[in-house]
Parts: structure tokens; sequence; C-alpha cells
């Protein structure tokens, strides 16, 4: 009995049920497979970077570049280190290959006894130390498609070497995509005499791990680990990006929380007859509202399931798509194998079944509390939504949400910019009564009857009317905040792109890796290129400015210094800078991250020196997330000993063609050791990229919206249902069948009219505080304001056009039954 | 200059008639393939417990990366062993250290004994050796002083090792070294004292390539005399080649044609780790000589394979002579597991 009393209403509406379960799963199924990803990624990663370090107690980073192999000695040497391993790692360059193959050049006596996954078992001593031979993991074979005794051929500089595949690593599959090969061989073959990249320490029994670190005093640049502490690392790094999914998430579950409120509430008002029965027959308040709270639960449960599901099938097809890092490129070289989190099924599927509890609180009490002599009649309509709350709780909430976006970040997490966002939406819900009898006071009184009717009818029961409009504010809303926020950040990259792409042309030696660059003789070469007016060469590499945070880009680009003011997207006046000082270059994330502003002097470690700067400008970067300093190149060189480049960018002279430049260069460097792009190529594929990360946005909009219309509809049935009595006595006193439609029409146009209205403003609301509270505190990136008109408009005019027909066949079908018998159930 | 190919490089050959001038001769010969200064002793604690004791450190030039300017190119490997044959305790105590020489962290002196590889060194101060082992389960600190003249093998300090004038070394002995220091155990140090016996032998051609390894003894006799013997056997169980040379206590030396050394197994010892069978008691005749050898502990095996790549024998040993104790020394089994390869 109970069970049919449970599944009869669901399977009565089975296409609301279904959207229900639908918008459920959703937001289920987008968090868990985020958590998912990420979580398989980390362990990943972390397993990585602990099977590289072996059995090191801990392990001291230096930049891109390497340090000097003097500190390795120093360290090997140090009292209380029982073996020091160095360590050279470079992202060597394939050719015919965008992604680099990261070589590990170690030495095999010392590894041997510290990292033993990375030599393969019954090897030759002798093969381990020759200049031209590699191992590779299992993974980087099968990634290349070679085998022991083939050749791999890497780029160095702009020449290629070929390396004899000696064997595969022993190492378990956790290592990732890596080679090993002597360090000797790897400081000769990459032109990295004299340097290592990393000193991996195991440490003499009964040393103190946090005490040896903390009195390492380590060079400038340089950072000592806990190889376990790795994936800590990285999972800070993509957090800003994650909660942000989760966020997306969190607002799939609250649509559907929303839709499951507005579903049970129809199913609420077309029982309301039968629930007044089972009171009479003996049926507590308790057991009503259990019965609709479990109904709402079996809608959650089933939800969850199919959303816990789901999500386990996208984080596979993401993760074979797009990578572990949903495309933000933080994981490279790793294959990650999905790992299932039961904590992360239990809190997103949990999310779920209670978004879709909550949902059906409200109407669940609601029929409990009508008393069942009055509810058997027909049309107990006003009590039944008169439970909206007094209109002071929404004006707080939305104040609240107002003072929430001035917060700062709470650990680096706009915390309260989320919060303020979570706020306005509720506040503006709840201030709904008020905000409709504001706006249905403001509508002149029709001459027609429909029309006026409807005005009319709207007026006397704002309540219901705001009940109508709750899931079309909150759809609209987050589309609105969603798209003017997406819109402003794509015209501010495009305008970024712009800026900082005022080449004809562009070099590269890599797109990954740092094992391809370009000689001082290269430039020279370049440079007598014909057709070439001028040509600026870029070199990059990574600094360390705190070592408690990632480490941030150095760009160092020919004459910077002259032309800041015409060729930097800068934010902000340049700074009147003390000549005897060089002069830095901060993008928007490192001046917010580490508290720069200009005129303020930086610390720049180089070439194992600290080196003093003074910050002259601030400038927007979408590109690095962890931030960057650009400098001009010839203080670089100057400071750092390294005239190599990676980049350039070229403009030509007139007459001349692209093609006829790369196929010059190409005669210098050698085909496919360099890759060339043009502005507008880069654009694009910048451009592309920017919109694939935002895919799940544009998803989450469109469900949003149909959410919106289905809980419009549901709202408006359950009212027309409730107004049966009112069509038939205007039946009654000769008002045509059309006329009603019309009326039922006006009424509809109206709703979805206020509703856009305070859908739209709200969503301008919320799309401030995603740009300026949400994105600065995240990704500390800045943009400019920017109103898709045209397509908010188109948006306005369908989505008012949707609502209407909604409304119309909405009450249509409420309308089925025959007037007398509406009037007649007044008994 | 006769030289010998690998990989890469050419590698100079042992030539006789060239005198071995010292102290310069006691340093490395980076030019030659392998090179070793090999002690071998026994000591005695204050409580009378007697140890045997090995430590040796390896030269190797693989002729790799010659010509890097990388300050860690392999162009010159340092390999050292060390054991403490315990009786008490059964089985060798042993440890390894391998690195490539460079950076100061490992390197080998040109001009006298001085090699280190990390915390392990051997140098030679004036007639004294010293040498400090900071092994995993134990530590070795000893001085090794010289109580008699060195001593050249072969032709004045040239060994044959084959058929052929290339298979030679370059090779002297330092019998009666007077032994002092400390060794420690897992921690508890011990004063010792004993004697012991230094090899120093460096070549490009050591071993034939039809060879599967040598055997080896060197006896320092309680009387003042010292006895060198080897052989060289072949895969099919032959011997390739033979050698040796004895010095009285007045100091004369004689020096063994390949036909007068014998050496004679008496009894097997099985390894229950890599299952070689070692002639761990031998019966060694040399000249109108005949001397038995009896192990301190028939488990002396020293699995070398994380390092060098090989498995032997190398054993405290007993000599006696017609049934008299007659003094102490080590024998070395080479090749029984897998054929030896340097």
């Amino acid at each position: 009995m109970t069970g049919r009393l449970l599944i009869g209403p669901i399977l009565q509406h089975p296409g609301r049920s279904l959207l229900c379960v639908v918008a459920i799963a959703l937001g289920v199924a987008l968090g868990f497979a985020v958590q998912l990803i990420n979580g398989s990624a980390i362990s990943e990663f972390t397993r990585a970077a602990q099977t590289l370090a072996g059995k090191a107690d801990v392990t001291v980073r230096g930049p891109r570049q390497g340090f000097d192999e003097s500190i390795y000695v120093d360290l090997a040497r140090r009292d209380g280190v029982a073996l020091a391993s160095p360590a050279l790692e470079v992202d060597a360059k394939l050719p015919g290959r965008e992604e680099p193959l990261r070589v590990i050049g170690l030495d095999v006596f010392r590894a041997g006894r510290l990292q033993p996954a990375l030599f393969a078992e019954g090897a030759d001593l002798l093969d381990s130390l020759r200049a031209d031979t590699v191992f590779l993991s299992p993974a980087a074979m099968g990634w290349l498609g070679v085998k022991p005794g083939d050749t791999l051929t890497v780029q160095s500089g702009l020449a290629r070497h070929g390396l004899h595949v000696a064997g595969a690593l022993t190492g378990e599959a956790s290592l990732g995509r890596v080679a090993v090969m002597d360090i000797g061989a790897a400081q000769t073959l990459f032109d990295r005499i004299g340097r290592v990249s990393r000193v991996d320490l195991r440490l003499a029994s009964g040393v103190d791990v946090e005490r040896f670190v903390a009195a390492l005093d380590l060079a400038p640049g340089l950072t000592a680990e806990r190889p376990r502490d790795a994936g800590t690392a990285t999972d800070r790094m993509t957090r800003a990006y994650r909660v942000n999914l989760d966020v997306l998430a969190l607002v799939a579950l609250f649509t559907g929380g929303l839709l499951v409120f507005s579903t049970q509430a129809l199913s609420v008002a077309q029982r309301r007859a039968q629930i007044a029965l089972l009171r009479v027959l003996g049926c507590t308040r308790g057991q009503i509202a259990g019965l609709l709270l479990a109904e709402g639960l079996l809608l959650g449960i089933v939800g969850a399931a199919l959303g816990l599901a789901g999500g386990l099938a996208l984080a596979r097809i993401a993760m074979e798509i797009v990578g572990a890092d949903l495309g933000a490129g933080y994981f490279r070289g790793i294959a990650p194998v999905l790992r299932v989190s039961p904590v992360a099924a239990l809190t997103f599927g949990g999310l779920g079944v209670v978004a879709a509890v909550v949902g059906s609180l409200g109407p669940a009490l609601e029929a409990a509390r009508a008393a069942p002599a009055a509810a058997l009649k027909s049309g107990d309509d006003q009590r039944a939504f008169a439970a909206l709350r007094p209109p002071w709780i929404g004006i707080a909430c939305l104040g609240a949400g107002a003072a929430a976006s001035a917060l700062p970040p709470v650990d680096d997490l706009p915390v309260f910019g989320y919060l303020a966002i979570a706020a306005l939406l509720m506040g503006t819900i709840l201030s709904l009564p008020a905000l409709t009898a504001f706006a249905l006071a403001r509508i002149p009184t029709a001459q027609r009857i429909p029309v006026a009717l409807a005005i009319e009818q709207l007026r006397a029961r704002p309540a219901q009317a705001a009940l109508s409009l709750a899931a079309i504010v909150a759809a609209v809303g987050l589309s609105v905040s969603m798209a003017v926020m997406v819109s402003s950040f794509r015209t501010s990259v495009d305008a970024w792109l712009e800026a900082v792409l005022p080449a004809d042309l562009y070099l590269r030696s890599s797109s990954g890796g740092d094992s391809a660059f370009f000689t001082e003789s290269d430039q020279a070469r370049i440079r007598d290129v014909p057709g070439i007016a001028r040509i600026e060469f870029l070199r990059w590499q990574q600094v360390l400015l705190d070592p408690q945070r990632p480490r941030v880009t150095l760009l160092a680009r020919d004459g910077v210094d002259l032309d800041a003011e015409r060729r930097l997207p800068l934010i902000g006046p340049i700074a009147s800078t003390d000549p005897s000082l060089p002069r830095a270059w901060l993008s928007e994330q490192t001046a917010a991250i580490y508290g720069f502003a200009p005129g303020q002097r930086i610390a720049v470690p180089l070439n194992g020196r600290l080196h003093e700067f003074v910050v002259a400008g601030i400038w927007r970067d979408y590109a690095r997330q962890n931030g960057a300093v650009l400098i001009d190149r010839a203080i670089y060189t100057a400071l750092a000993d390294d005239r190599s480049a990676n980049d350039a960018g070229m403009w030509l002279t007139a007459g001349t063609t692209s093609a006829d430049v790369q196929s010059a260069i190409e005669a210098v460097t050698g085909k496919d050791a360099v890759e060339f792009a043009t502005p507008g190529e880069i654009r694009a594929v910048s451009l592309s990229i920017f919109d694939r990360t935002f895919t799940v946005t544009y998803a989450l909009e469109a469900a949003a919206v149909l959410i919106g219309l289905v809980g419009l509809s549901s709202a408006i049935g359950s009212q027309v249902l409730a107004r049966r009595r009112e069509f038939g006595m205007l039946r009654h006193v000769g008002v045509l069948r059309g006329q009603i439609a019309r009326m039922l029409a006006t009424e509809g146009f109206i709703v979805a009219a206020v509703g856009l209205l305070i859908g739209v403003a709200l969503g301008f609301a919320m799309s401030l505080v995603l740009i300026h509270v949400v994105n600065r505190q995240s990704f500390h990136w800045g943009m400019q304001l920017h109103v898709p008109v045209a397509g908010l408009a188109l948006f306005i005019a369908v989505m008012l056009m949707l609502s209407t027909i909604t409304a119309v066949f909405a009450g249509r079908q409420a309308m089925a039954g025959d007037a007398v018998r509406a009037v007649k159930e007044d008994w | 200059m006769a030289t010998s190919a690998f990989g890469q490089a050419r590698y100079p050959l042992v030539r006789p008639g060239v005198p071995l001038v010292f102290p310069r001769d006691h340093g490395a010969h980076p030019d030659f393939r392998t090179e070793w200064w090999y002690i071998t002793g026994q000591v005695r604690d204050a409580r009378g417990r007697a140890f045997g004791i090995q430590i040796t450190f390896f030269r190797n030039r693989p002729g790799l990366q010659e010509e890097s300017p990388s300050g860690f190119a392999p162009k010159q490997l340092l390999f050292a062993h060390a054991a403490i044959a315990d009786p008490t305790h059964g089985k060798l105590r042993h440890d390894q250290r391998a690195a490539r020489a460079g950076l100061g962290l490992a390197e080998v002196s040109p001009t006298t004994t001085a090699v280190h590889i990390d915390d392990w060194s051997l140098a030679l101060e004036g007639e004294r050796y010293r040498t400090r082992i900071a092994a995993d389960t134990f530590t070795m600190e000893l001085t090794f002083s010289a109580t008699q003249p060195l001593v050249l093998q072969g032709d004045r300090g040239v060994s044959r090792k084959g058929p052929r004038p290339e298979q030679s070394s370059y090779y002297y002995s330092r019998p009666h070294l007077a032994t002092t220091g400390t060794i420690a155990i897992d921690g508890k140090p011990a004063s010792v004292q004993g004697v012991a016996w230094l090899d120093h032998e460096w070549s490009s051609e050591y071993l034939a390539p039809e060879a599967q390894g040598w055997d080896w003894v060197g006896l320092n006799f309680d009387d003042g005399g010292a006895l060198m013997a080897f052989r060289i056997r072949l895969r099919d169980g032959g011997i390739l080649w033979s050698g040796g040379s004895r010095r009285d206590p007045q100091g004369s030396v004689r020096v063994f044609a390949p036909h007068e050394v014998r050496f004679e197994p008496l009894r097997t010892w099985r390894s229950p780790r890599t299952g070689g069978v070692y002639p761990v008691a031998m019966r060694l005749r040399a000249g109108d000589a005949s001397f038995d050898l009896d192990p301190l502990m028939d488990d002396q095996e020293l699995d070398a394979r994380p390092s060098v790549g090989t498995v032997y024998w190398e054993g405290a040993v007993r000599v006696r002579e017609n049934g008299q104790p007659r003094g102490h020394g080590y024998l070395e089994l080479t090749g029984y597991v897998r054929p030896l390869k340097l």
C-alpha cells in the first residue's frame, strides 16, 4: 500500500519525475567525475614522484635549467646524509611530437641504491653508462611505440640525436612516461654541463628529517621537500579550478532541488483531496509528510545512483579524451588509472539525495499542515502556497550576499564569493513575493477582458506568481551570470591575445619541453634571414619566489624596457623607478599572489643568486596561472649567463610572406626542428581551447534553462488545477474557452516577463561577483565586463516565448476536465 | 706502444722490462683498464677473538664518454669491497661501494695510494696505509705498517697470466703489514691487531677470454716468510696458467714457474645462497713445499653482484706444513658461480 502510494504519483508524471532524476544525476555526476579524475591524477602523480624518489627522505629541487652541481657535492658531503643521488631532468623534444618526453639523467651507482625502480633488472652496467643509450619506462615505450633495440631520436638545441633503446625500466607503471640515461651523458647531450636539477637524499638513521630540512639553508631558487608531499603541492595547484567545477555541480544540484520542489508542489496540489482523505482515514500529519518526503528521497536516490554511474563514465571518457587535468594542462606525462573513491561517492551521492529531500520538504510540510476538511474542498489554494516567508529574510540575504562579496579569500579560495552568489540567489527567491507585488502593481490595467482578468488574477495572488517565478528566476539568473562572465572572459582573452601577439610570425623551438632552444649562433643565423624587418627573441624558464608556492615563469624578451608601454597589456601606470636597478614587469597573478605593487623591489633568483629588480608595472596574463615575471633579455643574459632563446616574434618587411620566411628559416634550422605560427593561428587555437574549457558551463546553462521551464510549467499547472473552480465559473458566466486560454497566456507572459526581469538583474549581480570576486580570488586575473547584448536579447525573447507557450500548454492540460464538473467539485 | 681496444678506448698493455718506480707506482694507472689495491689480513681483539678482514679498492676504465666535458662522465669507475670474517657469526659481514670518479666525492690519485669513495678510503702515508670503512653494519679504522720491503711479483713486477705475453699485469705485494686499529660490529667497537697483506695490481688484459676464474693465495708465515700463488682455470676445467713466488725470512725471493704451482682441493663447500661449490680447503704445492690451507670458516662467500657483478669466495685460512701450523693467509676463489669477467 505504502509502496503504491509512493510510486504511484511518481509514475503519474513520468516526464517530470524523470527530469528531477536527471537534474539530480547531472549535479552528482559532474561533482563525482571532477573528484574522481583529480583524485586519480593526484594519486598517480604522487606515486610517480615517490617512485622517482625511491627510498629518499628529502628531495632538493631547482629551476628547470638546473643548478650548479657543486650544490649536489655539498649536499652529498653534509653531515647526516647517508646517500645523495643527483639527477638531471630534461623534458626533451621529440621531433614530430607535441608532447615532450621526460629524460632523467642519473648516476647509476647512487640512484641504483636509492631508486632501484629506475633501472632495468639484469641490464649490463656499461649500457647504463654509455653516452647514447636510454632505458624507457613501459608507459614511454607504449606511447612512443618503440622496443629495446630501436633508436629514439631527441632534439637538443636544433640538433637531433639518435639514442639506442637498451631496455625497459623495471619500475612500476606508476613511473609514467620517462626515459633514463647516464647523468654525464645527459649533461653533454642537452648542453647542461655542470648542472643538475634535483638531488634525492637518504638521511643517516636517527637524523630528524624536519630538522634536517629546516637547517638546510639552500641557495635561492632551491627547495627541499619530502617525496610523499609532492602530491600536496600539485593538489593545491589544481584546487581553484576544481572548486570552480564543484560549485557548478552544486548549482546543478540546487536547480535539481528546485525542480523537485516545484514537481512535488504540483503533485501535492493534484492530490490535495486524496491527501485529505488519507488524513480523514487516520493518517497522521507526520505520516503524510513522511510519505511525501519519501517520494523526494526516492527521486534523490535514483538520481544519485544514476549520477554516480554517470560520473564514473564521464570521468573515464574525460580522461581518455582530454586527460586527467580536464584540459587545463596541470599533469603531463602521466597516465592515471581511474581510482574510485568511496568518500567522493558518498559525498556527492549524499548531496544529491539531500537536494531532493530538501526540495520536497516544503510541499510535504504544507500538505501535512492543511486541515483535512478544508482541503477536501477544491481550491484551497491561498493557504497552500502562502508559506513564503516575510520579505525581510530575503532582504537580509541579499545584504549578506553584497557584504560577503567584499570579503577576502579564505586559504586562497573565494569561499565568500561563492557564499555571496548563493546568498544573492536565495535572497532573490525569498524576496520574490514582495518583488512580484511591486512589479505587478506597476502594470497598467488593460481594456481587453482576458488581459485584464490575467492582471487582476496575478495582483490578487502575488505569492503564487512568485512561486511560478522561483524556478525561472534561478535558471535565468544562473544562465545570465555565466553568460556575462564567460563573455567578459572571452572578450578579455581575445583582446589580450591581440595585445601580446603584435608580430607577423612566431617561431618556437618547442611547444613543450626544455631541450630544444636557439643557441646564440642559431639566433644570429635566423636574424640574417632575408625578409625579417625585426626579430625579438624570448627566453623562458621557471624561478622560485617562495618555497611554499609553485614556481613562476620568468620571461626574458628582447627590448621589453623600451616599448613596455605600447606592447604590454599593462594594468595601471608605469612606476617611476630607481634607474640603478633593473626593471621587472609582473603579471597580475604574481602581483596578487605575492603582494607586489609597482615601485616595490623584488628579488629574483637567477643562476643561484638573488638579484634585485624594481617592479615597473603590472600586466594582464591569462596564460600562466602561477604567475610570470617579465624582464629585458639583455639584463637576463647578463645576470643568468644564459644566451639561448626559446621563441621569437618576427616582423616581416613589406612584400614578404610568412611562407617565404618560414622556408628560409627552415633552411637554417632544419625542417621539423621548429614550429611556426601566425598570430591568427595562435589566437584561433587559444580561443578554441578556451571554448572547450567552458563547454561544461554551456551544458549547465542549457540544463538550467530546461529546468527553469519545467519548473514554470509545474507551477502554472498546479495553480491552474487549484483554480479549476474559477475557470468553471468564468465559463459559466460566458467567458469563452479561447478567452480563458488567452488569459492564461497573458498570465504566463507577465509572469515570465517579471521573472526574466528579476532573473536578468540577479544574473548581472552574480556575474559581477563571478568576475570581480570569484575569478580574481581563484585565478588572480581580472577581466573587462562585457555584456553579450545581442545574445542576451535573443535569450530573453526566446525565454519569454517559451514561458508563454509553457504556461498555455500547462493550463490546457490542467483545464482538460469540463467546466460543469469543476464547479460541482465545490460541494 | 701496444694497446688493446675496447669500446672507443685504447688501453696500454703490460710490457716486460719497464721498471716500476715508487712511490709513483703506488698510485693509480688510469690508462689501464683495471687496477686494484687489495688488503687481506687476520687480526685478534683483546679477548683473543680472531677475525679475517678484507678491504679492496678497484679501479676500472670502461672506455666510455672519454671526450665528455661533464664532471659526471664515467671515465674512471671505482669500487670498494669490505668484509669481516667472524667465526662466531658464521658468514661474512660485507658491504660494497661503487662510484664514478669525479667531483671530489670519489677520487683516485695517480701519484700515490690514495683512493676514496665517499667515506670509504685507503691512503698511503709514508710506509703506513690507513683505511676507513663505514659500512652499513660495521666500521673499520685500521693502520697497516710495512715491516718488510715490498715483493715485485713475476719478472720484476710483470706477472704473466696466460700464454700470450700481453696477458700480464703489473703486480707487487706487501706482506707482513703490522695491523692495528678498531673494528666495530653493530656499533660495538673493539681494538684489534694482527698481520695483513697488500696486493697492488694493474692490467688491461688480465684474464684470457677462455678463462673461467682464478684461485689465489697470499700467506704470511710466522717465521717472516711470505708466499703468493695463483692459478687461472679454463672453462673446460683445465689450467691456463699458474704462478707465484716465495720469499724466505732472509729476504731472498724465488719465483715459481707455471708447472711449479699446484692447487689440490681437499674439501668443498656449497653456498646455500648461490649454489656455488668452492674448494674451501686446499693443498698447495709450490716448488718442493706443500701446505694445507684450512678456512677460518666455510662460508666466506662475498656477493658483489650489486657493484662489480660477480660472486667470489674470499676467506681467511690457516696454513699447515706437515701438520704443523706455519702461519695465516687469505685464499681467493673466483669464477665458481659464473665465469669471471673483469
